[in-house]
């Protein structure tokens, strides 16, 4: 049953180019929004146990989609079924003009495939092709309106992205040449002991490291983020880089194991992406640019968790890739609000927001403290984790920079409430009002997530322990 | 072999003439040259569907939108270019070296590495192959294609008054 999930939204993307052009716009929207959280509530369902897994073990279909549905793969898909829903809805009420709605909810639909691809695909050149579809509609959706500021960002995301196709696509040809398939199963079984493979795999996650826009590779990010819709920022601060990088690394590590060199260059990135990110996150005044820098920081902890290579290890990486999807999305959602209101995301304009905003400014105040890591939201629980796993695997100094660029983080945030939502009103916005009931919806939900995972921490640990 | 190497000593020729040429012009149809050697390439090494697909999309569309793309900019002045064209070359002056000796090094350190052919008998299973087994890869193809064509949709065409 796993094709289906790749199957219906094909369909629906089919349905959706069919449409006439008058309503398709309102209807692809509804369409959008019933297939993310269907996926979400699906995903959830497994996750929990509810669902037999039996029915969705990799079915051969007449099809003969190899896919398998596992609790790693309900995880990114639950990720992308609520960071979906929430770019659907920031989309439906920010993005103005019906075709470029139209376009951004057809590429979304697109993504949605894709990203659904890689969640279950267990083959290295499988897994490429479907990032390489992700990453081309990220590109068009940057574009969406077709501004200089856009093209400049999609054309770093582009130039990069090109240099992470060639990695990839070489290691895919070193692996067919040196373990003879690209199936996991297959190289499994080849790679101890064969270093061309083993060559490939690294150049593999070299690949993958500008796909998610690691430091040094980050030089795309906030360009793209800041150029891009808001709506389209939120799904690809949520789920584009996550899912095309940082869940790809998940998967193809256990491959080659981190250990040794592989180790240490994994430390080295990821502490860097949390000490770099945050560093210039401290001195941004676009929100959006903020945001995208502290989004490089997050990953960074990730990377850093996934290096340590223990079970504890990966289970705190993949806590905080769902974490950090919610409230990095959330923020963007935020970010949306605030600039449908002032008209503007440059934080020395602002002021005071969170008197006339209230709940753009309470939801925006708990994403901000879960990413900085303050107890009991979901986010402090992520980071001790990932902490914990680095002091117990005796990577002492890695860990105490963690701890460090928290308070960074913190730094960041607490400026970015200040800037925005407190102190007095400018002048000028002395009549702003709350964001409209739809583009409150997914902050509110969002939240919700963030404290609620928070609250029952010992509960959703026991659902990834499994 | 010698055949061989003298088609990858021109492949890299092509690519490296490609690369330091001023002319947008002239590096597109380096760059199709490259695709045709290699084409040549892959059919010596019994992959004569690789091949194909190497000339026809590489050498022939690709070349084509280039092309094309290259015919709707202007030329620079003849003082201006010959400036650009002094600074391309001392940009890439080592290049050759490089290249050399990155030849040499690979050669030194692969002589005794023996790429396998693919047997003639197994090439016309490359279909069977796409079709029976990689079947997932071919409807992944099918959505970079799909995002490709809404990406040109919506690139380059006109936006409408109403916006729907």
């Amino acid at each position: 049953m796993s094709y289906l999930l790749i199957l219906i939204p094909f369909l629906a993307l089919v349905i959706a180019n069919l449409l006439p052009k008058s309503k398709r716009a309102e209807i692809v929207f509804w369409m959008g929004l019933v297939l993310f959280v269907a996926q979400a509530k699906i995903s959830a369902l497994y996750l929990f146990g509810l669902l037999p897994s039996t029915g969705l073990q990799g079915i051969e279909s007449i099809l003969g989609f190899h896919l398998v549905l596992d609790n790693l793969a309900a995880v990114l898909l639950f990720t992308l079924g609520l960071t979906g829903m929430a770019a659907v809805l920031v989309g439906r009420f920010t993005i103005k003009r019906g075709d470029d709605r139209f376009n951004f909810l057809n590429l979304l639909l697109l993504s949605l495939i894709g990203i659904n691809g890689i969640s279950m695909v267990k083959d290295l050149f499988t897994l490429y092709i479907f990032i390489e579809a992700v990453a081309l509609a990220s590109f068009i959706l940057i574009m969406l309106y077709r501004d200089k500021a856009s093209f400049e960002g999609a054309l770093k995301y582009l130039i990069l992205s090109v240099i992470a196709t060639a990695l990839m696509l070489s290691a895919v040809g070193l692996l067919l040449l040196s373990a003879g398939g690209t199936s996991f199963a297959e190289l499994k079984m080849v790679l101890p002991g064969n270093w061309l493979a083993r060559l490939g795999i690294v150049i593999y996650l070299c690949g993958l490291f500008i796909k998610a826009g690691l430091t040094p590779f980050h030089g795309w990010v906030p360009d793209a983020y800041a150029a891009a819709p808001t709506a389209v920022s939120v799904f690809l601060a949520g789920i584009v880089t996550k899912a095309s990088g940082i869940f790809t690394l998940i998967r193809v590590l256990p491959l080659i194991g981190s250990q040794g060199a592989v180790q240490e260059v994994l430390l080295i990135v990821g502490t860097l992406s949390i000490l770099v990110g945050a560093l210039l996150a401290l001195g941004q005044k676009d929100m959006k640019r903020m945001l995208a820098y502290s989004s490089i920081s997050q990953m960074g902890y990730i990377v850093a968790a996934l290096a340590v290579g223990t079970k504890l290890g990966v289970l705190a990486a993949l806590f905080h890739f769902f974490n950090h999807a919610v409230f990095k999305s959330q923020l963007f959602a935020n970010a949306a609000a605030v600039e449908e209101q002032v008209g503007t995301v440059d934080m020395d304009k602002m002021g005071g927001l969170a008197q006339k905003m209230p709940v753009t400014g309470i939801t925006s105040a708990i994403a901000s403290l879960s990413t900085a890591g303050i107890p009991p939201l979901s986010g402090f629980w992520s980071k001790l984790l990932i902490i914990l796993a680095l002091w117990l695997s005796g990577h002492y100094f890695y860990a105490v920079i963690a701890v460090l660029a928290s308070v960074l983080t913190l730094g960041y945030f607490l400026y970015f409430q200040r800037s925005v939502f407190f102190g007095r009103v400018p002048e000028g916005l002395k009549d702003i009002k709350e964001a409209g009931l739809g583009l409150l919806l997914p902050v509110v939900a969002l939240s919700a997530v963030t404290v609620g995972v928070g609250l029952l921490f010992p509960f959703f640990y026991k659902v990834l322990l499994r | 072999m010698t055949i061989m190497i003298g088609l990858l000593i021109l492949t890299v020729l092509a690519g490296l003439w490609a690369t330091m040429t001023a002319l947008l012009l002239r590096a597109a149809i380096g760059l199709a040259l490259v695709s045709a050697l290699l084409s040549i390439i892959m059919y010596r090494m019994n992959a004569p569907l690789a091949a194909v697909f190497e000339l026809s999309v590489c050498a022939g569309l690709i070349s084509v939108v280039f092309i094309s793309t290259i015919s709707l900019t202007h030329r620079l002045p003849l003082q201006e270019f010959k400036v650009r064209r002094q600074s391309r070359i001392t940009r890439f002056r080592y290049l050759p070296l490089v290249l050399v000796l990155a030849a040499l090094g690979l050669y030194i350190m692969y002589r005794p590495f023996h790429i396998p052919l693919v047997p003639k008998e197994m090439v016309n299973d490359v279909r069977l192959v796409l079709w029976e087994t990689r079947r997932i890869d071919l409807f992944g193809q099918i959505l970079v294609l799909l995002a490709g064509v809404f990406g040109v949709l919506m690139l380059f065409k006109a936006r409408s008054k109403d916006g729907n």
